[in-house]
């Protein structure tokens, strides 16, 4: 017998036509460009921008004259969009955007630091990491409960209410253990049980994931809100003041000009939550147990006929989530402030869209939840140096970011192809 | 089953044979009765005591992971990992397994791949390769050629014969009567979930056949030569992207006349359900012209494309055909519900669309409790004749079935085919899609093969199969370099 030779077709690239995906982001980038230029530039005053590598006004610093750098980044920010526009290689487009995008921010920046009042017209710096990363935090532990979850095929809509619910356990059995650690296990422990009820009817009982994590997200407030009020109101002290992590200083990264101050002498949560990014996405890419979590987020059939158990595995993908959760939730209550009603105000919700804007992995998630605690500090810090800009708006920074985010820049993410499915046998 | 042989397993679709191997793979639980392994009764609780037993499968649908490697599909479930607590999977480890694997038995698998870039042959292989990689004895082959070209078939039923070179067993699934002939040792038939009989190679096609259904079946189309009247539908320079934006459709023409069938051809995701699409409208046309009967049509909307006089069956009927919880008498008007005497305004009237279902069940032979039952609940081939009453209840001046006899029972293909034919020799112009190349060819007065979104070539219906796979699988006569003694010869019979 012959066998005849097929000749083997490679797929014919797509001819989007000229309005590519990059072309459209550059004409964007160019118009935003020229706004920074011409609008920035006119709106700056020709005092220095002053950007201190430290918390108070003294100190080094880059400096420029506020006018001239408003102009400069500006023009920075048009020519990347023109690039793009022009045409770029495609893995010079992440960076090319990137310049853009820092140099758009830095040209807005010159801006307001120059025309703010004698006094503040400066920006410590070592003060806006540190915020950007504390204000990330829940985003970053939400996110990674995201991940976990989704990966293997659970939909996690209940992050708000696994945060909540970490913030309230971690308060309560903190403030009547005495100890910070109790409170931090109790904590993960409430966040589990959201997670375990989200499981048990997800997996289980096959209701819809969005829905079932809605309600449990009311159900959280509930509860909290139910014992907040008949227990910590009535006695604060013995239930509402739970002890707090110190800072841990690491010894010589402490020392690192500007990221020294600004990350390694924070709390145990920073560093436990940057460790987690790491851990989970060298398991999820390198291990069985990340093999067999995407397989099941993929195509759990296919798993399953290779003997993998899919519903046991992502019973504790969900329960381990919800550990993660609980244990963000308790970065506020076991280090910054006492229980509050509701007093994640929706950063659940803003960590699943970083979990998209990360494209369901776990540095991804990382970045994005960066991307969104620097947009709240900075209006926080803006809101501080008097901006002209009214402070409701400032406010709607980080949502704004979080539609655009969503909407447009991410372009076309592809979730796990099994994500929100539920998985019967047969 | 002996070592060493190939076991073909012959059956309707609906008979139970997947159903069998899905118990013999652990999948499904056997409801009473055993099964015995060198002589030992086994008990599978899932499927890793089937391959822990030897028993390999490759399922109809492939159990692979698209956006995984090749290695990572083939080390899932089995990893081979560093230093054992970590868990860190041993990757080098696995390509070289898959690599020696399909060196061995001549697959040509590359582990670094990934699966989804993959064309389904070799899709296919990856699953040989998982099921050898995991050392099975008896490796199960469920309908493996559904999905092939011609020539890929060939070359499967070359893998299967080295295979049983080397010892293992396998049981075949199919209801192809050429392949079985051509490759299996032994054959058992079933129907209706029972054994009815075993059989040799060597008994001819109608034998087998008349086994498989039980009773003697047309396995052509009776019809009268076409009357080809003028052009009704005529598709110039057409180009349509898929879902994922790729191009589907590369500049396509082509004409249907009245009154006669335009069979198209081709193995499937090539582009024959875009163009469908394209011409009802539920598709962007980027390029090119949609007349029908001299009307431009492209970038109307489906309703008006419909109510032009144009009667279509959608592939797959469970998403696009019917509303499964509606009733047969509400999804028989479900184009027409808003026209009298079926609607009126903003109202219904309930009982002309009862008595026009009574008399469409009546004549397209629907078999369901009552118009009133839902379609869900109907079985896979009166279902299509719904789709089908609805679709012919209108004045038509072309008709599009895509893939109109798909998961459907034996007695309803005929009645279908032989709906299809009687609406051609009313003088409308028919366009019948089909991945099924006995069904083209049986219904077909034309046949257009596509290939990677093209129309590669137009042939009559008596065309020898071996030249329209080759057309499927991309070779044109000027370009085949196959000789005379070419694939396809397992069909003769």
């Amino acid at each position: 017998m012959s066998t005849t030779a097929v000749p083997e077709v490679a797929v014919t690239a797509v001819d989007e036509g000229f309005w590519t995906r990059a072309r459209k982001t550059g004409a964007v980038l160019l118009a935003l460009g020229v706004l920074a230029t011409v609008l920035f530039g006119a709106l700056a005053t020709g005092q220095q921008a002053r950007f201190t590598l430290s918390e108070t006004e003294g100190g080094a610093a880059l400096e420029i004259n506020g006018t001239v750098g408003a102009i400069l980044f500006g023009i920075i920010a048009a020519a990347a969009g023109a690039a793009l526009l022009a045409g770029v290689p495609k893995r010079w487009f992440t960076l090319v955007l990137g310049v853009g995008l820092v140099a758009f921010v830095l040209s807005f920046l010159c801006w307001q630091v120059s025309a703010a009042p004698e006094g503040r017209n400066f920006m410590p710096l070592v003060n806006v990491i540190r915020g950007t990363f504390i204000l990330a935090l829940p985003l970053i532990f939400g996110a990674l409960a995201g991940v976990l979850c989704e990966r293997s095929g659970v939909v996690n809509v209940a992050i708000e209410g696994q945060l909540l619910m970490g913030a309230f356990s971690g308060a309560l059995f903190g403030s009547i253990s005495g100890s910070v650690w109790v409170g931090l296990v109790a904590a993960a422990i409430g966040g589990a049980l959201i997670s375990l009820l989200l499981a048990v009817f997800a997996i289980r009982y096959l209701v819809d994931q969005v829905v079932m994590g809605i309600v449990l997200n009311l159900l959280a407030v509930g509860v909290t809100g139910f014992l907040y009020e008949r227990l910590m109101q009535t006695d604060a002290t013995k239930y509402n003041s739970a002890p707090r992590f110190s800072n841990w200083e690491i010894p010589l990264l402490k020392d690192i000009p500007l990221l020294g101050p600004a990350l390694f002498r924070g709390n145990i949560f920073l560093y436990v939550g940057l460790l987690l990014v790491l851990v989970i996405h060298i398991a999820l890419f390198r291990t069985r147990w990340g093999l067999r979590t995407r397989s099941v987020g993929e195509h759990p059939t296919a798993a399953d006929t290779l003997g993998v158990k899919v519903l046991r595995l992502r019973y504790r993908n969900v329960l381990m989530a919800g550990l993660v959760a609980g244990v963000g939730g308790a970065s506020y209550t076991l280090a910054l402030y006492s229980f509050t009603k509701n007093m994640i105000g929706g950063k659940g919700f803003i960590a699943l869209a970083a979990l998209i804007f990360g494209r369901w992995s776990p540095t991804g998630a990382l970045l994005a939840a960066l991307f969104f605690g620097f947009a709240d500090q900075l209006a926080t810090y803006l809101g501080a140096i008097g901006s002209s800009i009214p402070s409701q708006f400032l406010a709607m920074l980080p949502y704004l970011a979080t539609i655009l985010a969503v909407a447009g820049l991410v372009g076309k993410v592809r979730a796990p192809a099994a994500d929100g499915k539920p998985y019967i046998k047969g | 089953m002996e070592p060493g042989e190939i076991h073909a397993l012959l059956g309707e679709n609906g008979a139970g044979k997947s159903t069998l191997m899905n118990v013999l793979y652990g999948l499904y639980q056997p409801d009473e009765g055993e099964i015995l392994v060198d002589g030992k009764p086994l008990k599978l609780k899932g499927p890793s005591d089937a391959i822990a037993a030897g028993i390999g499968m490759v399922h109809q649908h492939f159990m692979l992971v698209p956006v995984f490697t090749v290695a990572e599909n083939v080390m899932l479930g089995a990893e081979q990992v560093k230093g054992g607590f970590t868990g860190f999977l041993d990757r080098r480890r696995a390509r070289r397994e898959v690599a020696e694997v399909s060196e061995r038995y001549n697959l040509r698998v590359d582990p670094d791949a990934v699966i989804e870039d993959l064309p389904v042959g070799i899709q296919q292989r990856v699953e040989i390769v998982k099921a050898l990689t995991r050392d099975v004895d008896l490796l199960i082959l469920d309908e493996p050629t559904a999905v092939l070209t011609p020539q890929e078939t060939e070359e499967l039923l070359t893998v299967m014969r080295s295979l049983k070179e080397a010892g293992k067993s396998i049981v075949f699934i199919t209801h192809k009567l050429g392949e079985v002939k051509a490759i299996a040792d032994r054959i058992t038939v079933i129907r209706r979930g029972k054994t009815v009989g075993t059989a040799e190679p060597s008994a001819s096609r109608d034998e087998l056949a008349a086994l498989m259904v039980g009773r003697s079946v047309r396995l052509t189309v009776d019809k009268k030569p076409a009357q080809p009247g003028k052009p009704i539908l005529e598709v110039a320079g057409l180009v349509v992207d898929d879902d994922r934006q790729v191009r589907a459709v590369d500049g396509i023409d082509l004409t249907v006349h009245a009154g006669e069938v335009l069979g198209i051809a081709g193995v499937q995701g090539n582009g024959q359900t875009e163009l469908i699409e394209a011409i009802m409208g539920l598709r962007p046309v980027l390029a090119g012209s949609v007349t029908l009967d001299g009307q431009a049509v492209h970038g109307w909307s489906t309703k008006k494309v419909l109510r032009a006089g144009v009667g279509y069956v959608p592939e797959d009927r469970s998403v696009d055909g019917l509303v499964k919880e509606f009733s047969v008498a509400e999804n028989l008007v479900l184009d027409i519900y808003d026209q009298p005497p079926f609607g009126k305004g903003l109202s219904l009237k309930p009982d002309a669309i009862a008595k026009s279902a009574k008399e469409r069940v009546e004549q397209f032979d629907i078999r369901t409790s009552s118009a009133d039952a839902a379609v869900g609940t109907l079985s896979g081939g009166n279902q299509q004749k719904v789709i089908v009453a609805r679709e012919l209840s209108r004045p038509l001046k072309l008709f599009i079935a895509a893939q109109p006899t798909r998961g459907v029972d034996v007695g309803s293909i005929e009645f279908i085919h032989s709906r299809v034919i009687r609406e051609r020799d009313i003088g409308t112009a028919v366009m019948v899609v089909s991945s099924e190349l006995d069904e083209v060819i049986g219904l077909a007065d034309r046949i257009a093969v596509m290939y990677r979104g093209r129309i590669i070539g137009v042939v009559g219906p008596d065309t020898p199969r071996e030249e329209i796979g080759l057309l499927m699988a991309g070779i044109t006569p000027d370009t085949a370099t196959t000789t005379a003694d070419g694939p396809g010869n397992e069909d003769e019979a």
